[in-house]
């Protein structure tokens, strides 16, 4: 589903170029589970974006479900965010100008998916148990189901990967493993996950953890290769 | 269905910051205003002119001396046209009818009532080029004009002012120190230019230049085309007839003007036309002063949304996606303003009826016009924060707090 060879992005800085990933090689297969991690500056922040599609290597290939994404325009990454990846934020990060559901349907409606977008919204708060919470606001939602909204919105796409970028960071111990247990009951449907986390009691839930040191990955999980 | 979300987002994000809203508005509802009301009051006079040619006929010509601009005070009238150049028109064969007409002011008693009143000496040929009728009683003839007699035609509003129950009718009032009968009273005209003959009162030129004004030379003079004449031709054929009594020689200039209808009642509606452009002004400056308010607001609304745009960014919204939605959000708010606006500007196009007395006519064309220039304002004054907003790069707006 993923696979990254040689990735490479710099940043240059005032100080001298900052070598963020240095050749990162990564498979990820077809629904799994996978935690990245890495102690800060280790390119952990850079890497998600990359497979995020929010931004480009500066060299290497990244083919997502078979398809080339290293050289894209930003509309043509737009396009693919849209169709193959849902993100999943610390921070939740929903519209508060929108209800549970109208955030559901925003990437639907940014897909240009009108048709029954509003059904498939519902459906997706469904599965994220928020049946009942489809008219709240943000501000009317507990943290652990605001996050569950924005599992909603992440899977609604059907996207080729569920993109978590430390999504148990910003709730308590007991939330957080509520969340993870949906995580797992998604990954159980078949659904392909990549969390990035420093948190280890959630990325020892994780199928395979892959580290990252210094821009490179450092031990590889079993099933991967580098 | 995006669009509407879309829209619905902006009405929420604009009612939500409600002041901040309505001060970016204001300059916008200022400038709508303006317009609305210009419009109204240069539709108002438009109708007005029409209207008057349309009563008055259009083969009346109003012939009148040159506004001297060397002398001093500028505008003041020359008085250069005597009786026989009112006399030497007659001989053009287009002609159907000449009124030489002395102009005062003057205040007219009768008994202990009293009210000012424009005087108005001219001939019998003046009631059918201004096509008056009398209400009561009659006008004076061409035997009372060649007398010298002292009869006069008093207008109604002046009649009920200084009659009040009284018949008017052969009673004497006094006019400037003068004694004349009443023998006419017009019928209501509701006319509000200089000739206005609601309050006047009207007597035989010869009488008012001789005995009144104590004057020689005459300051108009109306000339009535023959049925179906033509109106250029006459025009013409009045500036050499003139010129050849006044002893013009050939490279000066005429020290008369020929006026046909329109043209003079143009000139009654001066004034409106300086209302048309101070509000035009304001209008203007107002609008340019609004888009500029529109587009701070935006400005600001953008960056305090950065992350809301990187957002929707991550979830696949495109470029055009964010900048349509800023753009709507600032053609929504003009437009608001441009409604408001127009609901002010009938406001003002009402009291400028009502208290300066101007008439004014609300087009549905003005507002269409309108609700066009705020659209417009919103798209040219919103263009940029929304690029701004599109071109924020996702990683960098997700990361501001």
């Amino acid at each position: 589903m993923v696979q990254l060879e040689e990735i490479r992005k710099t940043f240059p800085m005032e100080a001298g170029p900052v070598y963020a990933l240095r050749g990162v090689n990564l498979h990820i297969k077809r629904g799994e589970m996978v935690a990245i991690t890495g102690s800060s500056g280790s390119g952990k922040t850079t890497l998600m974006n990359i497979l995020g599609c929010l931004s480009s290597p500066d060299s290497g290939t990244y083919r997502l479900a078979g398809e080339e994404v290293s050289n894209l325009s930003q509309q043509q990454l737009a396009t693919i965010r849209s169709r193959r990846i849902g993100f999943v934020f610390q921070t939740f990060n929903l519209l508060p100008r929108l209800n549970a559901l109208q955030n559901v349907e925003l990437p639907l409606l940014y897909a240009r998916a009108t048709a029954g977008a509003i059904d498939r919204a519902r459906h997706a708060l469904e599965r994220v148990g928020l049946a009942d919470r489809v008219e709240h606001f943000p501000n009317q939602l507990s943290g652990g189901q605001c996050q569950r909204v924005a599992i909603a919105r992440a899977l609604v796409n059907e996207p080729s990967i569920i993109l978590a970028d430390e999504p148990t960071g910003a709730v308590d111990s007991v939330t957080s493993q509520d969340i993870m247990k949906l995580f797992h009951s998604l990954h159980a449907e078949g659904r392909t996950i990549i969390i990035v986390t420093h948190d280890q009691g959630v990325a020892a839930q994780c199928e395979r953890q892959i580290v990252l040191k210094d821009g490179t990955v450092t031990i590889p999980g079993k099933g991967g290769n580098s | 269905m995006l669009f509407w979300t879309t829209v619905r987002v902006a009405l929420q994000s604009l009612y939500s910051s409600g002041l901040r809203s309505f001060l970016a508005m204001l300059g916008i509802i200022i400038g709508v205003g303006a317009v609305i009301s210009m419009l109204a009051v240069g539709a108002g006079a438009q109708m007005e002119v029409t209207q008057k040619v349309s009563n008055m006929g259009t083969n009346l010509l109003s012939v009148r001396p040159t506004r001297s601009r060397s002398q001093g005070a500028a505008g003041a009238a020359r008085q250069n046209l005597t009786l026989e150049d009112a006399q030497s028109l007659l001989a053009i064969p287009q002609i159907a009818e000449v009124a030489p007409i002395v102009r005062d002011q003057g205040q007219i008693k009768y008994y202990e009532q009293n009210a000012p009143a424009s005087i108005i000496g001219t001939a019998v040929t003046y009631f059918s080029t201004r096509s008056l009728q009398t209400e009561r009683g009659r006008i004076f003839t061409e035997f009372e004009t060649e007398k010298s007699m002292r009869v006069v035609v008093i207008g109604s509003t002046l009649a009920t002012e200084l009659f009040d129950t009284t018949d008017p009718l052969g009673e004497n009032i006094r006019i400037n120190g003068e004694d004349f009968r009443v023998i006419g009273i017009l019928k209501a005209k509701g006319d509000r230019d200089r000739d206005n003959p609601d309050q006047a009162v009207i007597v035989p030129y010869t009488v008012a230049m001789k005995k009144m004004m104590g004057a020689t030379r005459i300051q108009d003079i109306d000339v009535r085309g023959a049925e179906n004449c033509d109106m250029t031709a006459i025009q013409n054929d009045i500036t050499l007839m003139l010129r050849k009594q006044h002893n013009l020689l050939p490279d000066t200039d005429n020290d008369f003007q020929v006026f046909n209808q329109a043209e003079l009642l143009e000139t009654a509606s001066e004034v409106s036309r300086t209302f048309t452009v101070l509000l035009g002004s304001i209008a203007g400056i107002s609008m340019v002063v609004g888009g500029i308010g529109i587009m701070n607001m935006m400005l600001l609304t953008v960056s305090e949304r950065t992350r809301e745009i990187g957002v929707r960014k991550a979830i696949g919204g495109q470029n055009k996606d964010i900048l349509l939605q800023f753009l709507l959000e600032s053609i929504l708010i003009s437009c608001l303003g441009g409604v408001l606006g127009i609901v002010f500007g009938c406001g003002v196009a009402v009291a400028i009826e009502n208290f300066a007395g101007y008439p004014t006519v609300l087009e549905m064309n003005s507002i269409l016009f309108a609700l066009i220039i705020s659209t417009a304002v919103g798209i040219f004054f919103g263009f940029y924060p929304a690029w701004r907003a599109a071109q924020l790069d996702p990683i960098e707006a997700l990361r501001w707090e």
